[in-house]
């Protein structure tokens, strides 16, 4: 009963999508100004089906009913609530419904917040959106049912691969979906606007916060990714350049420069085209990655169940919707004129520089992600790309990308004075110099990356902290007045420099976690101990209990540097029945200067547990970092609403008489 | 000229769309090796630790085997390493592995963690055996006959499927095949 109504409601849903689109450009070439009330409402209309489809399919989770075949093949009774219920994206169908109601809820969104001032091209980006919340929901109705019945139905089921119960995935996915669909409305705005044939620094100013929200998504959830691999693999990575993680990746860095060239244009009223290309290919990224996923085209951890049927399906919507925006493109960019003009020291100039390199390390990760596939499609050479391709590439252009952040920052729009700048920057280049040499010097291996790493990571926090001074005249005028000028800065500059900062130190993390790390392994019976570096680790005890649905053999460890004792740890191996699956729950003691990580493997006779420990300097900054970068997003995001509030405020007190939907 | 670099990204995407067409057409996990049927090529990898003895080409000559090809810093290998538990402990067909890419000791720890299906294991730390075989992903398996041949790859995990639907009935009529 409950999966026959969700099914109804996914049905509706994909009736509704259709018609809003097919309707709202039938009404804007009529030029009906009814369709624009329809178009908030079928949007309204459209996200509440899917949200009660979702909620049909998570009561079936919780109640385990399992005459419903995904809940029989991704669920079981002994399982703790809370993964029964994130099960529920844990599986390809239920994570395509998450993806579609994740759609729509931003469609609703955008029917809320809209104002009403720019109906026309509103109304169309919700054809737009609809147009691709239709082919979702109808990926999810011909190959993908989420309600599909199994009879008989079994009496317990098959349970949820135990890596995924965790809840770095219970978060994972929902982040990084708000991530990949935010930028879904970005796309629709801009496929509007070619429709409209009119861009200008206005449209920037409507589509940026939408960008900002789904890259602040965005990097939330590549970081709980990251996480969920360095916690929950044992394998004590946190980036493999894995397709799907690369998949993550490109969307990401493509929506980076989108940012940033969308303030140029706000600004400037300059890069139209190439800004409304990167919308598109933002959104364009977001879907490769999730062809890449579901067709099984390339091969990864996190492939779902490969089908034909549904990698031709998405195929078919990646040339419907890529193909027919890049048509259009190139079809009508050609009559968006740019107002404003180049000078070469600007910032508009340096992010231009910013938008190059970005999307040559973006085009980077998409040619080592997808040049094997190539070569095993035309001929029957096969080849692999693997982390020393983007250590040598990606790694350096992004080195010299980062350098330009804080002159960026500090450069004028229009007309800069470099000389000045430099001149002010020479104190954060001094420090990057020094550090930089400490780092080579301290270091007993990888002195270089180490050096290069710190010295980068050291400009841009100093650089980005000069600049933040000189935009309070921080020591030119009293304390008070600094902070009053700091009070008064526009909240985008704040989530600006925030967001650099946060860079800065996600610099420093990553230099520390992959240069400076130190691994031990030995074979422990209790009491036993070894060392590793400063650290000694002993093994006082092994325990064997029972989980909830698991079996787990916990070793005790009490860790000490030096002389110093810093307690226990626990690390634990835990079998689940069900599956057959074993996971290392790895113990981990975070400190600011670094995680102490150890696993603890099958005992072999005689010989003891085998110990896994490293030491990962910084690692916990790897989040600090990412939080503040997501941190800065929400601050820009904030700025934005703030401004357009005020600006409702003065129309409404004008009286405007715009057009009114 | 301008106009034309406009239909650039439409030009290029048709290009990928046709690959990813191609890409699509067949089951991915069962790429086309160009070493079908043909002798493995030479190689003599030494040993991941003192435990099991190191892998050559000339081991697997003699009886129908497995060869796996993993890497402790694969996750996917994380997943299917139970079931090369299962298939080791069964005795259906004895199984080799080659340590891709491992940093010293991380191959062994790793299997000493997770337990050990693998009859010798030869450590590709520069990654050049995998490059002769063509590897494009770890972890991917081949079957190789009493001859030394390839005879079979599989490209990602096998799961309880792919062993029983595909796998061991080809190991099992390549077994009965150097029966004869």
């Amino acid at each position: 009963m409950i999966a026959e109504l969700g099914q109804f409601a996914l049905i509706l849903a994909f009736v509704v999508a259709l018609a809003q689109s097919v309707l709202t450009l039938v009404g804007l070439k009529l030029r009906d100004p009814v369709i624009h009330a329809y178009a908030r409402a079928g949007a309204l209309t459209q996200f509440v089906l899917l949200a009660a489809a979702f909620a049909c399919l998570t009561l079936l989770f919780a109640v385990s009913d399992f005459s419903a075949l995904v809940v029989a093949e991704n669920s079981h009774t002994d399982k703790p609530l809370i993964y029964k219920l994130t099960g529920v994206w844990g599986n390809h169908e239920g994570s395509m419904l998450l993806w579609s109601v994740i759609l729509t809820a931003y469609t609703a969104a955008l029917a809320l917040a809209a104002k009403p001032v720019e109906a026309r091209l509103v109304s169309l980006t919700f054809a737009v959106q609809s147009l691709v919340t239709s082919a979702f929901t109808a990926f999810l109705i011909f190959t993908s049912n989420p309600f599909a019945r199994l009879w008989p139905a079994p009496e317990n089921g098959q349970d949820l691969n135990p890596l995924l119960q965790d809840p770095g995935l219970a978060s994972h996915p929902p982040m990084l979906y708000a991530g990949y669909v935010g930028f879904s409305i970005t796309f629709a705005f801009a496929v509007a606007a070619l429709i409209e044939g009119r861009v200008d620094a206005r449209w920037a100013r409507i589509v940026r916060p939408w960008a900002l929200t789904a890259w602040t998504f965005l990097t939330i959830g590549i970081a709980l990714g990251a996480s969920w691999a360095y916690y929950e693999l044992g394998w004590g990575g946190w980036w493999a350049w894995d397709p799907v993680e690369n998949a993550s990746l490109m969307p990401w860095l493509a929506g980076t420069a989108f940012i940033h060239s969308l303030r140029v244009m706000e600004k400037r009223d300059t890069l139209k085209a190439w800004t409304i290309l990167l919308a598109l290919l933002t959104f364009s990224l977001s879907l490769a990655g999730a062809f890449l996923v579901r067709s099984g085209v390339i091969t990864s951890v996190h492939a779902f169940a490969v089908d034909p049927a549904r990698g031709v399906f998405i195929l078919a919507i990646l040339i419907v919707v890529i193909g027919g925006s890049l048509a259009l493109f190139a079809l009508r960019a050609g009559h968006l004129r740019p107002t404003g003009v180049f000078s070469i020291v600007s910032r508009e100039s340096t992010l231009l520089v910013n938008n190059l390199f970005i999307g040559a390390a973006c085009f980077l990760v998409f040619f080592g992600t997808f040049y094997p596939l190539f070569v095993t499609t035309v001929s029957d050479e096969t080849i692999t790309v693997g982390a020393p391709f983007y250590n040598a590439t990606f790694n350096p252009l992004m080195g010299v990308l980062i350098l330009l952040v804080p002159i960026s920052g500090m450069l004028a729009w229009k007309r800069g004075k470099l000389k000045r700048i430099l001149r002010l920057l020479t104190p954060a280049a001094m420090a990057a110099l020094a550090a930089a040499v400490l780092a080579f010097w301290i270091a007993d291996r990888v002195r270089i990356a180490g050096a290069l790493g710190t010295g980068l990571a050291v400009w841009v926090g100093i650089g980005v902290l000069i600049d933040l001074a000189q935009r309070i005249k921080l020591f030119d005028l009293p304390l008070g007045a600094s902070l009053t000028r700091a009070r008064n800065l526009p909240l985008g500059i704040w989530g600006m420099i925030v967001a650099h900062l946060g860079l800065a130190v996600t610099i420093f993390a990553i230099t520390g976690v992959s240069a400076w790390k130190q691994e031990a392994s030995a074979f422990l019976m209790p009491g036993q101990s070894m060392r590793m570096g400063a650290y000694t680790l002993t093994l006082d005890d092994v325990q064997r209990q029972d989980g909830a649905n698991y079996i787990t053999e916990m070793g005790q460890f009490s860790a000490a540097r030096g002389q110093r004792p810093m307690g226990e740890m626990v690390a634990e191996r835990r079998y689940y029945p069900v599956r057959q699956m074993s996971t290392t729950e790895s113990a981990i003691r975070t400190r600011l200067t670094g995680d102490l990580y150890v696993t603890i493997g099958e005992p072999v006779q005689d010989r003891g547990w085998p110990v896994h420990a490293y030491v990962y300097p910084f690692a916990v900054w790897l989040w600090i970092g990412s939080a503040i970068l997501a941190l800065g997003g929400f601050l820009s995001i904030a700025d934005r609403g703030r401004r357009a509030l005020i600006a409702r405020k003065d129309k409404a007190a004008a009286g405007s008489d715009e057009v009114q939907a | 000229m301008s106009r034309l670099v406009l239909f650039l990204p439409l030009v290029l995407f048709a290009v990928m769309a046709v690959y990813f067409g191609m890409g699509l057409r067949e089951d991915p996990s069962e790429i086309p090796s160009q070493l079908i049927d043909r002798e493995l090529p030479a190689f003599d990898l030494p040993a991941i630790s003192g435990d099991v003895e190191g892998l050559s080409n000339t081991d697997l000559v003699g009886q129908v085997s497995l060869l796996n090809v993993f890497g402790s810093w694969c996750p996917p290998c994380a997943v299917e390493h139970p079931m090369l538990m299962q298939i080791a402990r069964s005795g259906v067909v004895p199984i080799y592995g080659i340590d891709w890419k491992d940093p010293p000791g991380a191959g062994s720890a790793w299997l000493e963690r997770n337990g050990n299906p693998y009859q010798r294991v030869g450590d590709d730390a520069s990654g050049r055996t995998a490059i002769d075989l063509g590897i494009t992903g770890a972890p991917e398996t081949f079957i190789i006959d009493h001859l030394g041949r390839v005879r079979y790859r599989h490209v990602g995990v096998i799961t309880e499927q792919v062993w029983t639907d595909r796998l061991r009935p080809l190991v099992e009529h390549l077994q009965a095949e150097a029966a004869e």
